[in-house]
């Protein structure tokens, strides 16, 4: 049994497609991420979990309930974290979580225990009678998830949850969604970046202009879309095009950035072998494994990040 | 823990569970309470930011009738009262302080519903958070709207108190003004709490309304003068102006001013009816920007 299940789900602003017929399942405790460049229609699908956005056409149901006819309920079960964070400046720390928790109807001796709880949780105890003004990115981020936490939520749903965060702060803040993880918390993420969906889903679906293009675990993504390892050579940006047509059956595949080219291939230093046997020079060359990335640049010939 | 985490952190918090304590209602019991309630919880999330800049309401809340009082009702009053006897059968001071108190609470709700409105759409985002949880956008407008109703509620109280410092009421039912003037507020403010929710940017927008629309009510509207003493063709301003409305209402309860009985029942309906319209089209402003 599912605990969001969407089919043919659409979202339209007059003649754009936000959204554009997606269908897919989240399982009870899973981690279930959205990958896709901006603009692919990840938040709005976030908004249309929430019922905070109204879909144009296609079913939607979150733990058996329609968001549109039910949104209260549905929101009781939620934990939202949104893109931005909008956490009151005026208040402290404690009174964000507690203030908050009231929105639920909690009783004030609940929420008092709860918000000390959740201060530990996101290691800022120390910072609960400070103004939320004075806390840093990555603190106001992990205060936006303790407040998502407030109801005891059976679904968090985390837009972009670690941009514009410093790699310190992203990694403390995975620590504590995988903790949650743990606890049994299913968890929905959107996400541009490859590494964030490598380690915080268990299975997610690639999305682009509003259309699910694959989905699957992302051992499974990378094994059906691209090869184990990838050679990535630079010949100078001038020179990178002229060379690629003597570079064609080197790899199984070969994709030209601007700054680069990347070689698909089971074996990367066997290709960077070859490559080096035909008189070929590279600049720079790396040999590593696939990623999500090369799954998202096979699946719509784009980088994520643009 | 994972082999990701670093050491330090991993040491930390393991002993409870966070995820679900046990302690909190169902999300049944917190959608029963939300859907019933949920202007009132977030009317008390608003009252709950005020206390942020409570210091500035409460000296603004007893330093402004008392700058008011003494200046207009005994400064100018002096003045008048030697010279005409007064305003329709009162001292002056019993014939503007009404009026002074009315007008200064309705002027109080440009402040409170434009820019802060602004804020919750744009700035700070606050309606967004609210509506992420089991609150409807509607009950976000009126716990809007009650709390700041209730604000005004205080300030007119504190007001009041001046005036029967001041020796500035006749009447026994001078009270009822407590009420009067948040309801004149409201009638101009959640008209203008509607407008606020329709603008996407910060323009020129609200200075225009303090300056051409609050500015010429608190002169024209029947506050320092009767309306009567204008001529015909500029009396118009008072009789859209909820702040003459109210003002008028006051004057009723404070020093018994005349006034046949259909025309209180009509100040009484327009209020009221201001309050309505504006209310009802706030919560579809923000139902349509909350609900995109």
């Amino acid at each position: 049994m599912s605990v969001i299940q969407a089919r043919a789900l659409v979202k339209s602003y007059g003649e754009l497609h936000a959204v554009d017929g997606i269908d897919f399942d989240v399982a009870p405790g899973e981690s279930f991420g959205l990958l896709g460049p901006n603009g692919a229609g990840k938040s709005t699908t976030m908004r249309m979990i929430g019922g905070t956005s109204l879909r144009t056409s296609g079913t939607l149901t979150v733990l058996g309930m329609d968001p549109e006819t039910r949104g209260p309920e549905v929101r009781a079960n939620l934990g939202v974290i949104p893109q931005q964070d909008n956490l009151d400046s005026e208040l402290r720390c404690r009174e964000n979580l507690i203030t908050y928790g009231r929105y639920f109807g909690l009783p004030r001796p609940y929420l008092q225990k709860r918000a000390d709880d959740l201060l530990a949780f996101a290691q800022l105890t120390e910072k609960a009678n400070e103004k939320v003004d004075n806390l840093s990115g990555g603190m106001k981020r992990r205060l936006t998830i303790a407040r998502g936490l407030i109801n005891e939520p059976k679904i968090l749903l985390l837009d972009e949850p670690t941009t514009g965060l410093d790699p310190q702060a992203r990694h403390i803040l995975w620590d504590r969604l995988f903790r949650l993880k743990e606890e049994g918390v299913t968890l929905v993420v959107t996400t541009h970046f490859m590494d964030e969906a490598e380690q915080l889903c268990d299975r997610l679906v690639v999305m682009d202009h509003g259309r699910i293009v694959a989905e699957g675990s992302p051992a499974q993504l990378i094994r059906e879309y691209s090869t184990r390892e990838v050679l990535e050579v630079r010949f100078g940006s001038e020179r990178n095009a002229a060379v690629v047509e003597q570079l064609a059956d080197v790899a199984d595949r070969v994709e030209v950035l601007p700054d680069r080219i990347l070689l698909y291939s089971a074996d990367g230093e066997a290709a960077l072998e070859r490559v080096t046997s035909r008189g070929l020079a590279p600049v720079t060359s790396l040999v590593r494994r696939s990623s999500l990335e090369d799954v998202f640049l096979r699946l719509t010939g784009r980088s994520l990040i643009d | 823990m994972t082999d990701r985490a670093p050491v330090s952190i991993a040491a930390e918090a393991d002993s409870n569970r966070l995820a679900y304590s046990g302690g909190a209602l169902s999300p049944t019991e917190q959608a029963v309470i939300s859907r019933r309630w949920g202007w009132l919880l977030y009317a008390e999330y608003r009252l709950t930011t005020m206390r942020a800049y409570l210091q500035t309401i409460v000296i603004r809340a007893i330093g402004l009738p008392l700058l008011y009082l003494a200046s207009m009702g005994l400064g100018l009053g002096a003045l008048v009262d030697s010279g005409a006897g007064g305003v329709d059968g009162v001292s002056y001071l019993v014939f503007v302080a009404p009026a002074l108190l009315v007008s200064s609470v309705v002027m109080e709700a440009t402040g409170e519903f434009t820019y802060p409105v602004m804020s919750g759409f744009k700035w700070q985002k606050h309606f967004f958070a609210a509506s992420a949880s089991p609150l409807s956008p509607k009950q976000v407008a009126l716990g809007e709207l009650v709390a700041v109703g209730l604000k005004f509620t205080a300030e007119a109280f504190v007001f009041w108190l001046a005036l029967l410092t001041f020796g500035a009421v006749t009447s026994p039912h001078s009270w009822l003004v407590v009420l009067i003037a948040p309801l004149a507020a409201l009638a101009f403010g959640v008209p203008l709490m509607a407008f606020a929710a329709k603008q996407q940017d910060e323009g020129a927008q609200f200075a225009f309304i303090q300056r051409f629309v609050v500015m010429p009510m608190f002169l024209f509207a029947g506050t320092f003068f009767p309306l009567g003493a204008m001529p015909v063709y500029l009396q118009w301003i008072g009789w859209i102006s909820p702040m003459w409305h109210g003002t008028q209402l006051a004057r009723i309860v404070c020093f018994g001013m005349p006034n046949p009985w259909w025309l209180t029942l009509l100040h009484v309906a327009v209020l009221v009816a201001a309050v309505a319209v504006g209310t009802w089209v706030a919560a579809r402003v923000f139902t349509d920007r909350l609900t995109r």
